[in-house]
């Protein structure tokens, strides 16, 4: 099917109606007008087309050509996509400068991969190998942190009749030719995939890895699994895109696709000059080298918003199949459906839902579903993963909205963003009471085998000691907190401690924008040990006063930022618990290793 | 009659003239028999009075366009002659739009001529590329405590107000425009005003305040009073940013674009949008709200490699001062940051009368500092909130159980909130305190509680800056 001519019979925003292309299919790629404005066929009938629009229609006439180009939209996948920068329909945002200047002109037309950049292939393969679909061919050093495998096809197979020696070639020349029943299928450095079809797999494996991402809220008590999915709901102010920032910049994943679809220009410039500058710190690599990001901002046009998400997880699916693992993040999915809802208008679609058409709940989980761990299909074996983290930016901050309601169906982890926290200052405002995490239980394994055996007792503990002091707050907030018993103030102290020193982090820099596991466990080792013992002198009868007056208090909500790190820890745990026994020794009583109660609980 | 219209029309625009609309609906007129109108194209509408009036295509199909009318359109028949101009809605601009004051379809409404010389650009203007934005650092100091204090604004920000009716944003607005600067440099600044559905009382007011200053010579006006139609509300805004970039990012100024009242322009677009029968979103407002109103924000901003910048301050009432109301809640997921007045506070007499607690600069970060402002500023703003906010709890603490009840440590906090809004909030409306004076201003006020308390300050700084080691 090649390229096909109609015309425009109506044009309503994005949406434009056209006529004249009898076997027009749903998904294909147009070019509408003059100007040959990218768009995608979304709807047909016997006597019309829709198109959607990924350019801003303004000038359209009915009557202009529009060209069907027998394709559908498709990703261009191959080396020379890590640091570089896409829009919604995957044009590379800085070759646009390069063209048309500082403002995204329409009709720009720039191929996704460099043409004439020549990549040092290395083939891996040799005449007469039988090669299925996803075998790799050969290696490419992309980056210096990335080895691109080049594969074949997902839908070709055949024997090795030619093989490109070690060389420099361009995306486009054949490196490969297969032969398959007689014909021969010339194999390149680039391939094309359908951007909404999830790229296929040999099996889905299990997510019992935790990403970590080194924010101690999120890794010891919402921890997501590699391969899992997150959602992170919020009203504005409340750190969402900060918070997914540090993810990418720090998390330990091998790749990240961060799609900025519908948000602020500046949070894109901001990232552009903070990653080339932050190195990765195993290799000591600036982390653009292995980061791509799609930047559709809010004022771009609505429609390549919407094909932004299915642009970023296919890319992120591609490195997945290679053996990597990719961090997806989507920042926001809000801004996504709404680009949705926009569409759908257009077309006239009844609305069910504040708008939204009865769909939106089947696009969010196509969506989240193509995240997981999995073998990839051919030969060597490979794992990989995506891991799909997405914004929602519920309106007024109230959760109970359509995205945020039908997004929580189908992730495993929320970290639930609260305003109050953030008012407060409190960063990352993740809101212990309300956020969750279904990876937590099997993860948990993860950090008993590497980390401490003890540590699911110390992080249940915890969250339960967090929950009871939030009943008693609201108890203290009417009769002030002097007025409450002894047990009950050492439980507000004990989750002061935990806020100030354990959940509460910077995200600006030094030692603490990046906690270890380790670190991890020893603080919140010495602050629950700190609460067992103090309840014990406690219950006899040593005043909570005096324990607050110990100077190691204020040292437990700082220690987290020495730069000693681990070891500054452990000294500091060594001591509190001395003081501790020299209090119980002043008053006569011998301490028993005994848990604590935390009453109420 | 309608002959007398054509002798009229004709001669004077040329060209294939339709003649005759099916339906008029509201501002929409419904025009059959046309073939070919572009979409966002302008249309001249003459009516029977007479008149003659502007309109642009919101639909367009073989046949059919539905064309919205700007203006006053009593009296319209729909025996009308409608030209299609073929193209998009474009303003004529040149230097010589300093100075002037123009109305919501950018006709001169100061008594001088019209613009004649200069370019012509689209109002809807292109969106900047990403990769190209500069990240915005530069400190612009407004001579307002709390805004330079706590909340700095940076070149290139978008950073609106929060109001409510009856609250001084429109002072807070002047007054920034009044004495707005970035230190230590000789570069070419510039004010847009725009004027969103004002009352006349409130426009006057503002030229009046750039008038007495001088600034009048470095701005322009773009004014859509409230009795005029609402949808110019629409194109004002767009009106004043294409200037705005056209100062900016041409000539080479740094333009602060005042835009107030936001919410009567989001009003305009529900009305406009009920009009066209479209599926309303939250509260009757349409879907694409956000988007929208993000076309309008994101104009702000630096460029890369040259030399302008566009900062944007704009102003919204809250309707029913209710933050979740889709206005300032779309807003605020646009902007970066927001500075939110009080009524509390202004009932007790404080000008500015800020909301310490929910407000936020989000670029305040790379704007301050060692350099730009001074070294100290980033902990003193983070120890002035905290202070604060421990205040404020324990004001609210001592409503409940009396201010004997508070510890003797909460009291101490009370007197700080107290102290803290007389003196460094609190300011005149000609009072110009240059940084040093508002973050020393900080430390007198911090010096009410014991050191020991100043936990977010190093060492090092609460030795250098604190009132007691400097006297």
């Amino acid at each position: 099917m090649g390229e096909r001519k109609g015309f425009i019979v109506r044009i309503s925003g994005p949406v434009v109606f056209a006529k004249g292309v009898e076997d027009i299919k749903l998904g294909e790629v147009v070019y509408v007008g003059e100007e040959g404005l990218l768009g995608e066929v979304v709807r047909v009938s016997r006597d019309y087309f829709a198109i959607q629009v990924y350019e801003d229609t303004s000038g359209l006439r009915p009557k202009e050509p529009v060209t069907a180009t027998g394709k559908l939209l498709v990703a261009e996948l191959g080396p020379g996509l890590l640091g570089r920068v896409f829009d919604g329909v995957q044009r590379p945002l800085e070759d646009i400068a390069a063209l048309v200047g500082p403002f995204v002109r329409r009709g720009v037309k720039v191929p996704s991969l460099p043409r004439n950049k020549r990549w040092h292939f290395k083939p891996t393969v040799s005449r007469g190998e039988k090669l299925g679909p996803g075998d790799v061919i050969g290696v490419v050093q992309e980056t210096p942190l990335i080895e691109h495998r080049v594969m074949v096809p997902p839908n070709l197979s055949g024997t090795v009749k030619e093989v490109a020696p070690e060389g420099d070639y361009t995306v486009e020349e054949p490196v490969v030719v297969l032969e398959s029943n007689g014909t021969e299928i010339p194999l390149c450095m680039k391939q094309e995939w359908p951007v909404r079809q999830p790229r296929p797999y040999r099996e889905r494996l299990p997510s019992d890895v935790p990403l970590l991402v080194g924010q101690r809220v999120l890794d010891t008590f919402f921890p997501v699994a590699k391969g899992g999915a997150g959602a992170i709901p919020g009203g504005f102010g409340t750190g969402k895109t900060v918070t997914l920032h540090k993810i990418s910049m720090y998390s330990l994943s091998q790749i990240v696709v961060y799609i900025g679809c519908g948000e602020r220009g500046n949070e894109i410039a901001e990232m552009l000059k903070e990653f080339p500058a932050l190195k990765d710190p195993k290799t000591g690599r600036p982390i653009i080298e292995r980061s791509i990001v799609i930047a559709n901002t809010s004022n771009m046009p609505v429609s390549a918003r919407e094909a932004s998400i299915y642009m970023g997880i296919t890319i992120a699916e591609y490195y997945r199949d290679q053996g990597y693992d990719v961090t997806l993040i989507a920042d926001s999915t809000s801004r996504w459906a709404e680009a949705v809802r926009e569409i759908a208008g257009r077309l006239g679609e009844l609305p069910v839902e504040r708008g939204y058409p009865a769909y939106l709940p089947d696009k969010i989980a196509e969506f989240y579903e193509r995240g997981g761990r999995v073998k990839a299909l051919g030969r060597p074996e490979r794992e990989g993963s995506v891991t799909v983290l997405g914004a929602v930016s519920p309106p007024g901050g109230d959760f109970n909205e359509p995205v945020t309601i039908h997004t929580l169906r189908f992730v495993g982890t929320m970290w639930a963003l609260d305003t109050d926290l953030a008012y407060r200052r409190h960063f990352p405002a993740v809101n212990w009471l309300r956020s969750f995490s279904q990876y937590a239980d099997i993860v948990e394994r993860w950090w008993v085998r590497n980390v401490a055996p003890d540590f699911p007792q110390y992080r249940r503990k915890a969250l339960r000691l967090l929950t009871v002091a939030s009943e008693i707050e609201a108890i203290a907030s009417v009769v002030g907190e002097s007025a409450l018993p002894d047990d009950q103030r050492l439980i507000l102290l004990a989750s002061e401690i935990i806020k100030e020193g354990f959940l509460r982090q910077t995200a600006l820099e030094g030692e603490d924008v990046f906690c270890k596991p380790e670190k991890q466990y020893w603080l919140l080792k010495m602050m629950i040990d700190f609460y067992d013992k103090a309840y014990e002198l406690i219950k006899k009868r040593v005043s909570v006063e005096e324990i607050m007056r110990l100077p190691e208090i204020y040292e437990m909500m700082q220690v987290k930022e020495d730069e000693r790190g681990l070891e500054a820890v452990k000294e500091l745990y060594g001591r509190v618990m001395a003081r501790l026994e020299e209090i119980a020794k002043r008053h006569g009583v011998t301490l028993e290793s005994k848990a604590g109660v935390i009453a109420g609980a | 009659m309608p002959d007398e219209l054509l002798q009229y029309v004709v001669p004077k625009v040329g060209g294939k003239i339709y003649r005759g609309v099916r339906e008029i609906r509201g501002s929409l007129l419904i025009l059959d028999g046309v073939e070919e109108a572009a979409y966002d194209e302008v249309a001249l509408i003459f009516g029977k009075d007479g008149r003659e009036r502007v309109g642009r295509v919101l639909d367009t199909s073989i046949g059919t366009a539905i064309v919205q009318v700007l203006g006053d359109r009593e009296g319209l028949e729909t025996d009308t002659l409608v030209k299609l101009t073929g193209t998009t809605f474009k303003i004529r601009l040149s230097e010589d739009v300093l100075g002037r004051v123009f109305n919501g379809r950018f006709e001169p409404v100061d008594g001088l001529p019209p613009v004649l010389s200069g370019e012509m650009r689209e109002i809807t203007g292109a969106p900047i590329n990403p990769v190209m934005r500069e990240y915005p650092h530069d400190f612009v100091q407004t001579g307002i405590s709390v805004i330079d204090g706590l909340f700095s604004l940076v070149r290139g920000q978008k950073l609106p107000i929060f109001s409510v009716s009856g609250l001084p944003h429109n002072m807070v607005a002047a007054q920034v425009a009044r004495q707005a600067t970035v230190r230590g440099e000789g570069e070419q600044f510039a004010v847009v005003f725009a004027g969103i559905g004002l009352r006349k009382t409130e426009a006057e007011f503002f030229l009046e305040q750039f008038r007495e200053t001088g600034a009048i010579e470095r701005m322009t006006a773009v004014i859509n009073l409230a009795d005029d139609p609402a949808v110019e509300r629409l194109m004002t805004p767009r009106i004043a940013l294409t200037v705005a970039e056209y100062l900016a990012f041409d000539l080479g100024m740094h333009v602060l674009v005042i835009m107030t009242d936001m919410t009567n322009y989001c009003e305009a677009l529900r009305e406009v949008s009920s009009a066209r029968g479209e599926i309303p979103g939250r509260l009757g407002y349409p879907g694409y709200l956000y988007s929208d109103l993000a076309t309008i924000y994101e104009r702000a901003g630096v460029i890369k490699g040259r030399k302008g910048s566009i900062t944007l301050f704009p102003i919204l009432t809250m309707p029913g001062g209710d933050l979740r109301h889709p206005i300032p809640d779309l807003t605020g997921y646009i902007t970066e940051g927001q500075i939110f007045l009080s009524q509390e506070l202004y009932s007790q007499g404080i000008y500015p009368p800020v909301n310490i607690l929910p407000s936020l600069s989000r670029l305040m970060k790379a704007g301050i500092g060692p350099g730009k402002t001074r070294e100290d500023h980033r902990y003193l703003a983070d120890q002035l909130y905290d202070a604060y906010s421990r205040g404020v709890k324990a004001r609210d603490l001592a409503r409940v159980i009396g201010e004997i009840g508070l510890s003797e440590r909460m009291r101490r906090y009370l007197r700080f909130a107290e102290e803290f809004e007389s003196k460094f909030v609190n300011q005149g409306f000609y009072e110009n305190r240059s940084i040093e004076e508002t973050l020393d201003r900080g430390w007198e006020v911090l010096s009410i509680l014991p050191e020991e308390e100043l936990v977010r300050i190093p060492r090092r700084i609460i030795e250098k800056y604190h009132p007691k080691y400097r006297s």
